[in-house]
């Protein structure tokens, strides 16, 4: 007992210094997961089988980094549509250069710079070019795509080597590997938000830009890196889809966009900027990916399914506006 | 005269948010012909308290009830509450800024014929309306484009037009020039005298005693009581409010001045201000003075380098400094408190720790990483020193009455440790008590061997803090005025530099 009142007060003070507000909203989508986890626990005899938690965490993770990037993006006020594309990007770059005998390492970090290189631009356009974000990702997600397919050829790439794929397929400590991936992602960018100058700036300027220009906040950079993060972890997605797919497809990440944007949303973390966080957007991106699989296991008509997960969103964002 | 009736009557009204009881059982009555002022420390409960009667928030369930010429009301939202004849200027002015001034006007209710909105005719009412008042805006203006003492008069206009019984003011002269403020007396006095009641919220005793007739006071959200004006004095409302005396707060113990700090040569910008030379010297209060509107704010924004100026040349401790952006200004010492903390100065949805801090990271960090102690460290000891008003200084900023974000942002830049300090209507909305610990603060940076320019709009502050005032007229340099030319008080004195604001030589 005396334990479990200690874990509780432990979580509770974690959750205070995560992010002042994003709070309750955590602990809202936390308690959704829970019950909703418990029901299918009780309704489908599978759903706690480990063979459907491994499923289950391991194509969450993909679009779980994406999210990430994106909690970074909407916490500043804006948005990136371009990170679909991105994921394409890499799993196209990476994937050809392998099949042409590059080293592997190599590879994956051409493709990052190649994905960091699309955040940046992206970055430039909306800060100097005074382009809205959501117009400025718009536009580069059709290019970036674009050129994929030109790249390509449209074709999809595939006998990649056995050490390429079999990542995703593993498992260390007993989690998906992908799994891991996610959560050292996760890690990583709660400690910068939380900890860091440039997670404060990420705040600050989701808040007010005027305010944090004249605190001597460059805006310019902190916009230029936060669109950066969120390429660099679609281009990191787009690694591990090519792992797990074992191959590389012209079309891959398509959608990916609203998936991410849906979990961040789910998770928190206001459209309006400086409110959320990343332990949201993990929980937003479970919860998501537990109603889809959930669904699947009781057999819920997947149009159904849509329905509710897009009524889902609307209502995350209603029950976040709170009252007053 | 009209009888004095009840316009309206609060019984035991009680209000609170999640950990904090903001309102504990207030009772408060307006008479018609009668101006109310309600009077009470930073985060006494007055601005809850009219947003409580005009229905923005909704009060607790054991509350009493509320009452409109006697005849008890339920109000759930502010529309309600304006077709009672109830009206309100807040002190956030909270108006549309994106808007144009006549859209705001009529926002919600704007003229149609046929659905198809009659411009002209919005246009031309909000016109006269505005001529009627003496409010010098176009009509067709971006209300976020304007001054804030401007939208505050189009708010006050606005409400007017809309020919309530009961007009509240929650801190209208806040941000207002004393001829602005003269103005808006004069037109409250005429409201007074065609019957309505007005109730006055304001930090400004000698506003108070020069407009109302009766003063209620509240403290820490309770009723404290209520008095006739001409019964008592400034000292005894103090009392009431503060729970001791404050004397002489503008009697600072100020150090020799010291050499040149800043040195600005013929600066201009087109349009804006012209040809503006002037000096400050260490260990000094530098005032500058102008009305609202007279470019004081650009010349200092250029300094600092949030704006750009066409010529001229500014030296900081005899070498040239150009400041293309803020962070350039404040890694040469300059700090700049602005004046208008809403958009300008805080971040409304972060925490009171982050706003204090957000300047310090550098100095409170290790490779980019923040010390959480330091951090607390630094946010408390504000809190206690400005007595910041809050259950903790994680509770977000927006949360705040506003006296205590000003107290806020002030933290922000005072825990920055500038060289040059450049604080723009630093007290705005901050409460007798607090101000004497600002200034206290400010007196002690000057000890520390930093110098001060100060703007303010608030004549007795300016004249009783600052060793020499500069005064803008429209952008033009009037004249620098040494502090042994005036005296505090002096009337004349006042009026010679409300002339010279107004370009009268
Ligand atoms: N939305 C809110 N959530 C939590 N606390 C609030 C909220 N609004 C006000 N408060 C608290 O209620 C108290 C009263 O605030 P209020 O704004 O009414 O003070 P005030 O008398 O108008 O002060 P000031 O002179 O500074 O404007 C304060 O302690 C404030 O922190
Ligand atoms: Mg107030």
């Amino acid at each position: 007992m005396g334990i479990g009142k200690s874990i509780t007060n432990k979580i509770n003070q974690t959750l205070k210094r995560s992010r002042n507000s994003s709070r309750s909203s955590v602990i809202i989508v936390a308690v959704v997961l829970v019950v909703l986890m418990f029901y299918l626990a009780l309704s489908s005899e599978v759903f706690l089988s480990y063979g459907n938690l491994f499923n289950l965490f391991r194509s969450t993770s993909i679009y779980g980094v994406i999210a990430i990037g994106m909690t970074f993006v909407i916490l500043t006020g804006g948005i990136d549509l371009s990170v679909g594309s991105v994921v394409g990007l890499t799993s196209i770059l990476t994937t050809m250069m392998i099949k042409n005998g590059m080293p592997l390492f190599l590879s994956i970090v051409i493709a990052m710079a190649a994905a960091v290189t699309v955040g940046i631009l992206n970055g430039i356009i909306i800060h100097f070019g005074k382009v809205p974000p959501f117009i400025a990702t718009l536009g580069s997600m059709t290019v970036v795509r674009g050129m994929i397919k030109l790249i390509s050829d449209a074709k999809m790439i595939t006998g990649l080597p056995k050490e390429f794929s079999d990542f995703a397929l593993k498992a260390s400590l007993g989690l998906p590997n992908l799994f891991w991936i996610w959560l050292l992602v996760i890690l990583v960018s709660w400690f910068i938000l939380t900890r860091t100058i440039y997670g404060r700036n990420v705040y600050a300027i989701g808040s007010n830009e005027e305010s944090a220009r004249l605190s001597g906040i460059s805006i310019s950079r902190n916009i230029v890196y936060v669109y950066a993060t969120s390429a660099f972890l679609s281009g990191l997605a787009g690694i591990m889809l090519a792992s797990r797919l074992a191959s590389g497809i012209p079309t891959a990440g398509s959608g990916y966009e609203l998936d991410a944007i849906a979990a961040t949303v789910v998770g928190g973390t206001a459209l309006t900027g400086a409110k959320g966080g990343v332990l949201g957007t993990f929980l937003g991106s479970i919860l998501l990916a537990t109603i889809r699989n959930g669904g699947v296991l009781l057999g819920i008509n997947p149009f159904i399914l849509e329905v509710i997960i897009g009524l889902l969103i609307v209502v995350a964002v209603i029950a976040q506006r709170g009252s007053k | 005269m009209v009888k004095e009736k009840e316009l309206l009557r609060v019984e035991d009204l009680h209000k609170s948010f999640p950990g904090v009881k903001a309102l504990k059982g207030i009772n408060f009555q307006v008479l018609s012909g009668e101006v109310h002022a309600l009077v009470g420390e930073n985060g006494a409960g007055k601005s809850t308290f009219i947003k409580c009667v005009m229905g923005v928030y909704k009060k607790d369930a054991r509350s009493g009830g509320i009452f409109v010429e006697n005849k008890e009301v339920d109000i759930h939202n502010p529309d309600q509450a304006m077709k009672l004849g109830l009206g309100a200027v807040y002190q956030d002015v909270m108006m549309a800024r994106h808007l144009t001034v006549a859209e705001n006007f009529f926002l919600g209710k704007l003229p149609h014929k046929a659905g198809i909105i009659d411009w002209r005719s919005a246009k031309k009412n909000t016109d006269k309306v505005l001529k009627e008042l003496e409010i010098d805006v176009d009509s067709s203006s971006i209300l976020g484009d304007l001054s804030i003492a401007k939208q505050e008069m189009v708010a006050i206009a606005k409400m007017y037009s809309n020919n309530c019984k009961v007009a509240i003011f929650d801190e209208p002269t806040a941000l207002l020039s004393t001829e602005e403020t003269d103005i808006l007396f004069s037109l409250i006095r005429r409201l007074r005298d065609k019957g309505m009641g007005i109730i006055y919220i304001s930090h400004r005793l000698e506003e108070i005693f020069e407009l109302t007739d009766r003063i209620t006071v509240f403290k820490d959200g309770t009723y404290v009581d209520t008095v006739r004006t001409e019964e008592v004095d400034e000292d005894r409302i103090i009392e009431l409010m503060v729970g001791r005396s404050v004397e002489d707060m503008y009697g600072l113990n100020k150090p020799s001045r010291g050499e040149t700090v800043l040195e600005v040569r013929n600066l201009s910008k087109k349009d804006v201000f012209e040809d503006i030379s002037f000096d400050v010297r260490k260990g000094e209060i530098f005032g500058m003075f102008g009305l609202v509107g007279s470019g004081r704010s650009d010349i200092v924004s250029s300094i600092f380098g949030a704006e750009k100026p066409d010529s001229g040349t500014v030296l900081l401790n005899g070498s040239e400094i150009n400041c293309k952006h803020p962070g350039d200004g404040i890694s040469r010492g300059i700090g700049f408190l602005t004046e208008d903390r809403k958009h300008t100065g805080l971040f409304m949805e972060l925490s009171c720790r982050d706003n204090t801090n957000a300047l310090s990271y550098r100095k409170m960090s290790r490779f980019g990483v923040i010390s959480r102690k330091k951090e607390a460290q630094n946010a408390d000891a504000f809190r206690d020193k400005l007595r910041i008003k809050t259950p903790s200084m994680g509770q977000l900023t927006k949360n705040l009455s506003g006296g205590n974000q000003q107290k806020v942002v002030l933290s922000k830049w005072l825990s920055n440790d500038s060289d040059l300090l450049i604080i723009d209507e630093p007290t705005v909305g901050v409460d007798v008590g607090a101000k004497v610990e600002i200034y206290k603060l400010l007196e002690s940076l000057l000890h520390q061997g930093k110098s001060i320019l100060m703007i303010s709009s608030y004549l007795p502050e300016v004249m009783g803090l600052a060793d020499r005032i500069l005064v803008v007229s429209e952008g033009r340099q009037m004249g620098i005025v040494e502090k042994n030319a005036y005296s505090l008080g002096n009337f004349d004195d006042e009026q010679k530099f409300i002339k010279l604001a107004s370009g009268i030589v």
